[in-house]
């Protein structure tokens, strides 16, 4: 049994009135279980961040709901248990980072010893004495991530917690952020960086001009794994393909034939080729990564490789 | 199949955070980080040092000169001696006030405010727990305890002053009587207390303290005053301005320490009654807090 511990439903912001009305979110309805990390993906502007303010209470809804831990979100109650860092780290600049923890601590109604334990955790301990705006942006992001992890929140969530680092860094963070849910905690997490969220999250939810397009498991967003075969001439390729596994299943990429098929249907289509006469160069096992499922979902363009069947001949193919 | 998804019971408040205590965190918090600030410091010195300046240090250097000028007002030396010694602590302490100590205060309101935005740094805070009104609340008593600081440390400075004088001289060193000292004491603190939380509106309603500041500066030092002038011959100005913080605060304590002479100090007016000034003043000190908290609650932290 999955228990909820993020819930919205039909979340909706919208900014302005008249003509000049903005929607911001359209009615995102999404769910985050106990102990997972959920990477909540979108382009810039696609209203992950207004999404991540409302599940915190920052930003009101215009219409729809949202829970956390099963209370309303922005009910002090929940927020208590909840770390977060939105947006970039927001500290006072004339503190030093240890200060800006223990002035976090207080507000919620911490003691000064988790400032040391959490400074320890983003490895600021050496710097926790430097002033705030005397840190590189990387250690200003790794503060903002210690004061969402004081007090051992239920649920931790990290708006791009990744910006500013350097490769170390972006690895140390992803390597505490697997730590957390191991710990139990629930981690939701927005992200630009596909290939982190691909390596660290449960579920992914997509969300592009303020709609959420998809909510699932990283492999069953990816799907299954394709065969790429390489084989002259590529308009026979495509057609003896098509006849194995359907229109619907081939797909023509950079010089090479994609077949959704499972991979013990190899030899089948190898063989197929072979019979036919065809020089079969290569054949090899393809699956998609989330970045390409990303940009077919949200449709920016960033999918050059992938081209359209109608650009060839298919009555020539058939 | 997909899994049972339940949520869990809903949360309640956490044992032992009740919203007073909400409110004394969020007050140490505040306080922690105002009191390591130098720009409160900087406003603090630049009050302290003014008032230092205009009350006592150019008052006595006219006393010893013998010369006529903006300081003694047509004083006789006599008079100018006497108004700076310990027992007229009273009256030279809330003098400054109206106008110079609360264009000082909106100043600080404004930032300690405004800056959050600014930083980001209220958006920080609401996602540690605490609601928006209990760190509201507990901004506004570190604030609050911050001009009563304020206050302290000018009957402190204006004592010593006033003492380094009474030395000097070879005059009494007497105190004042404690009712008129705390009298005065009262009316200074609600003074200062209501331009503080002024600014502290305008930081909050401009999101930030370079437009607030600027326009509460305005407001305090060019815009009531003209706004009287024009009011001598408007009636329903001159009744507008009855109300305004600046005629309050003017006649509260120019009904305390009297206007005197002909070119009275800076702000200190005898438009209203002392009960009137009084009552709004005190007005002010309670509706500015709750138009911020309306605002507060009403507008989304971006």
């Amino acid at each position: 049994m999955d228990e909820l511990v993020v819930q919205t439903k039909d979340l909706t912001k919208k900014y302005g009135n008249g003509d000049s009305a903005r929607l911001a979110v359209d009615r995102v309805s999404m769910t985050v279980r106990r102990g997972e990390v959920y990477g909540f993906l979108g382009p810039n502007g696609a209203g992950k961040t207004t999404t991540l303010r409302m599940v915190l209470g920052l930003v009101r809804p215009t219409a729809g709901s949202a829970t956390v831990l099963g209370g309303p979100a922005g009910e002090p109650g929940t927020t208590a248990r909840i770390g977060a860092l939105i947006e970039g780290p927001g500290f006072f600049p004339y503190l030093s980072g240890r200060d800006n923890l223990r002035t976090m601590a207080r507000y919620r109604g911490l003691t000064d010893e988790v400032v040391d334990a959490a400074l320890e955790r983003v490895d600021l301990a050496g710097r926790g004495g430097d002033r705030f705006k005397s840190y590189s942006l990387g250690m200003k992001q790794r503060l903002g991530v210690a004061a969402a992890l004081m007090g051992d929140p239920d649920v931790i969530v990290l708006d791009e917690p990744t910006n500013g680092l350097d490769p170390a860094g972006m690895a140390d963070m992803r390597g505490l952020i697997v730590d957390l849910a191991r710990g139990g905690q629930t981690v939701l997490l927005s992200s630009h960086l596909l290939a982190e969220v691909e390596e660290i999250c449960d579920r992914v939810g997509v969300i592009a001009g303020g709609k959420l397009l998809v909510e699932s498991t990283v492999s069953a967003l990816r799907g299954g794994r394709r065969l790429r075969l390489r084989a002259t001439p590529l308009d026979r390729a495509l057609a003896i393909a098509m006849r194995l596994a359907g229109e619907e299943a081939v797909q023509l990429e950079r010089g090479s034939v994609l077949v959704d098929v499972p991979p013990e249907r190899t030899a089948e289509v190898v063989r197929a080729l072979v019979t036919e006469g065809l020089d079969v160069h290569e054949v090899t096992v393809s699956e998609r990564t989330l970045e390409e499922v990303f940009f077919e979902m949200t449709d920016t363009g960033r999918h050059p490789q992938a081209v359209d069947l109608d650009e060839i001949s298919l009555e020539a193919v058939r | 199949m997909s899994a049972t998804l339940t949520s869990p019971a809903p949360t309640t408040r956490p044992a032992g955070t009740p919203v007073t205590t909400a409110v004394l965190h969020s007050t140490r918090a505040d306080l922690l980080r105002l009191r390591t600030w130098p720009a409160v410091w900087v406003t603090v010195g630049a009050w302290l040092t003014m008032n230092a300046m205009f009350g006592y240090v150019f008052n006595y250097v006219t006393y010893n000169s013998g010369e006529n000028n903006f300081s003694n007002q047509g004083q006789s030396r006599a008079d100018l001696l006497a108004s700076i010694l310990p027992a007229a602590l009273p009256d030279s302490l809330p003098q400054g006030m109206p106008m110079f100590g609360g264009a000082i205060m909106m100043v600080l309101g404004a930032i300690i405010a405004g800056n959050g935005y600014g930083w980001g740094t209220w958006k920080t805070v609401l996602t540690q727990g605490p609601s928006r009104t209990s760190t509201l609340l507990g901004s506004l008593s570190a604030t609050t305890l911050i001009v009563a600081g304020i206050v302290v440390a000018t009957v402190v400075s204006d004592y010593l002053m006033a003492l380094a004088v009474a030395l000097a001289e070879s005059q009494s060193t007497a105190l004042p009587a404690l009712g008129d000292t705390a009298q005065s004491v009262g009316v200074a603190f609600l003074v200062l207390e209501m331009w503080a939380l002024a600014g502290y509106l305008l930081g909050t309603v401009a999101r930030g303290p370079a437009v607030s500041v600027g326009l509460g500066l305005v407001w305090a030092l060019v815009i009531e005053n003209l706004l009287r002038g024009v009011g001598g011959s408007l009636s329903w100005v001159e009744s507008f301005t009855h109300v305004l913080p600046g005629t309050a605060s003017g006649s509260l304590v120019g009904q305390l320490v009297g206007v005197g002479g002909p070119d009275p100090t800076p702000g200190l007016l005898d438009t209203l009654s002392l009960d009137r000034a009084l009552v709004t003043v005190c007005a002010y000190v309670l509706v500015l807090p709750l138009v911020t908290w309306w605002l507060v609650r009403r507008r989304d932290v971006v």
